[in-house]
């Protein structure tokens, strides 16, 4: 179980995160939508220990991600699979080796390994492209890869960080359901971060706004879409102010 | 003025605060041994053996002006053979390691700033927390090891190929005997000039490495930033060395 407490979070004199508060239960795909610049990849960039917060923690299976030493960190994080907004992959790998490097920190042999990247690629429909480089991947071939290097890891958790961003609405489309067969897949516990609704009502079990720093509401996909509340009803129909 | 001098010495303190933090993670990233030994040799590769034609490339040049100056210096007033001795002594105690350190600044310091500094605007250096690296031991620690181990070994190269070079001038342009150049170069060395000039450009490559690094690791503000931390690596080793040249000399050689 993820969940956020009072999480506080400013840089500079700008506060992002004014007492974020949310709990993500194991086995549901929590989607967190908001403005652009709300703070929803700095939430996330939370529960992996990348950003430490001003007050307040993340705590992950009982575990005060801000306390956390190194080890403890990296024992963490063994547990969490990151799917990056621009995919971060390493430019000078292979797409094969950008899957494999995750899972050489772990007590795996060669042949595991490879077994685990080529069933990672299927699951990404991106088998026989082990050998290619990230220049030479569409925006949507590098996100799948980014995928496959979290899914590869057989996390419990998966996080991703906007992961239709930039992408044309039948990829996005084609990323949403790669996210629910994921799910299927592995069982993970996911949280998404978007501000894509129609992917946020296509992997969603539950739905959250984050608006100046706070969780504004909470609700399965069906409350959301029929919420009165003014500022989340203003999001989801596109209104501007 | 006070408020801006409050400002910047509260910037310099933070500064340090975070140097001092990057130091101590690098060291605790030596126990780290499974990850930072497998990148280890490539980096020598890298920091070394493609280092090498830039390295002898000026010394081989240093090496026939130190000749022709110290030649031009000696006319009438001191034996020719001294040439030998101002070319070893000086390729090995001073410019083989100082010119080797500052051009190895700006092609070593450089590309380390701009790789790690484009890897963690591109969010890969995340990328690799995520997957349970320790950046320190995966990025840093190989690199830091590896120009600590090189820059002797490319120094060395250097100093030897200066002082051929010099030789050679002397031979051709000078009509200086290879046993009077020998003799010249014999005369005043001490196992220390050695020894003194190879420490000193490991603690070149060590600085090098560890300010091009913190320097990449410390990059914001895309492509900009990327810039503005490898302008900032090459400037800050090439003090740092000289700085350090300073140093040994006022420790070592009174």
């Amino acid at each position: 179980m993820i969940e956020f407490h009072d999480l506080h979070k400013g840089f500079g004199p700008k506060a992002v995160l004014t007492g974020l508060t949310l709990a993500v239960p194991d086995g549901e795909t929590m989607v967190i939508i908001g403005y652009s610049g709300s703070g929803k990849s700095v939430a996330l960039k939370h529960i992996v220990g990348l950003l430490h917060p001003d007050a307040g923690d993340v705590i992950v299976d009982g575990r005060a991600v801000s306390t956390l030493d190194r080890a403890g960190l990296t024992a963490l994080r063994r547990d969490i699979g990151y799917v990056f907004q621009f995919a971060a992959l390493f430019d000078s790998m292979s797409v094969a080796e950008n899957v494999a490097l995750g899972l050489r920190r772990r007590a795996l042999d060669d042949d595991e390994i490879a077994e685990r990247v080529r069933e990672a690629l299927a699951l990404v429909d991106l088998t026989g492209t082990d050998e290619r480089y990230p220049a030479e991947l569409s925006g949507g071939m590098r996100k799948r890869v980014g995928i496959a290097r979290a899914i590869a890891l057989r996390p419990k958790y998966l996080l991703y960080d906007e992961p239709t961003t930039g992408l044309d609405p039948v990829t996005s489309a084609g990323m949403d359901r790669l996210m629910v067969r994921a799910r299927e897949h592995l069982g993970v516990t996911g949280v998404v971060v978007t501000h894509d609704l129609r992917s946020a009502y296509t992997v969603g079990d539950r739905v959250a706004m984050l608006y100046e720093g706070r969780i504004r509401q909470v609700a399965t996909v069906q409350e959301i879409q029929e919420t009165e509340d003014p500022v989340v009803r203003q999001f989801i129909e596109g209104r501007a102010a | 003025m006070i408020a801006t001098i409050g400002r910047r010495a509260a910037a310099a303190i933070e500064a340090a605060g975070r140097w001092g933090f990057f130091m101590a993670d690098l060291g605790r990233a030596t126990a780290d041994a499974g990850t930072w030994s497998r990148l280890l040799v490539g980096q020598m590769r890298r920091i070394g053996v493609d280092s090498l034609p830039v390295a002898v490339f000026i010394a081989a040049f240093t090496g026939v002006v130190l000749a022709l100056q110290a030649s031009y210096t000696f006319t009438g007033a001191v034996p020719l053979y001294f040439v030998g001795t101002l070319v070893g002594k000086t390729m090995m105690l001073e410019l083989g390691p100082v010119l080797t350190g500052l051009a190895l600044a700006g092609r070593v310091g450089a590309t380390m700033a701009a790789e790690l500094g484009t890897m963690k605007v591109t969010e890969q250096v995340d990328a690799l927390e995520t997957l349970a690296y320790d950046p320190q031991s995966y990025l840093v620690l190989p690199r830091v090891l590896a120009a600590t181990l090189m820059f002797p070994v490319i120094v060395a190269l250097s100093i030897l190929t200066g002082i051929l070079t010099g030789w050679l001038t002397s031979l051709a342009l000078l009509h200086l005997s290879t046993p009077e150049f020998i003799k010249g170069l014999k005369l005043f060395y001490v196992f220390k000039d050695t020894w003194f000039g190879l420490f000193k450009s490991a603690t070149f490559g060590c600085t090098i490495a560890v300010v091009g690094c913190w320097m990449g690791l410390g990059t914001y503000g895309g492509a900009e930033g990327v810039g503005r931390s490898t302008m900032r690596a090459v400037v800050y080793s090439a003090v740092l060395i000289l700085v350090l040249d300073a140093l040994w000399a006022a420790v070592v050689l009174r």
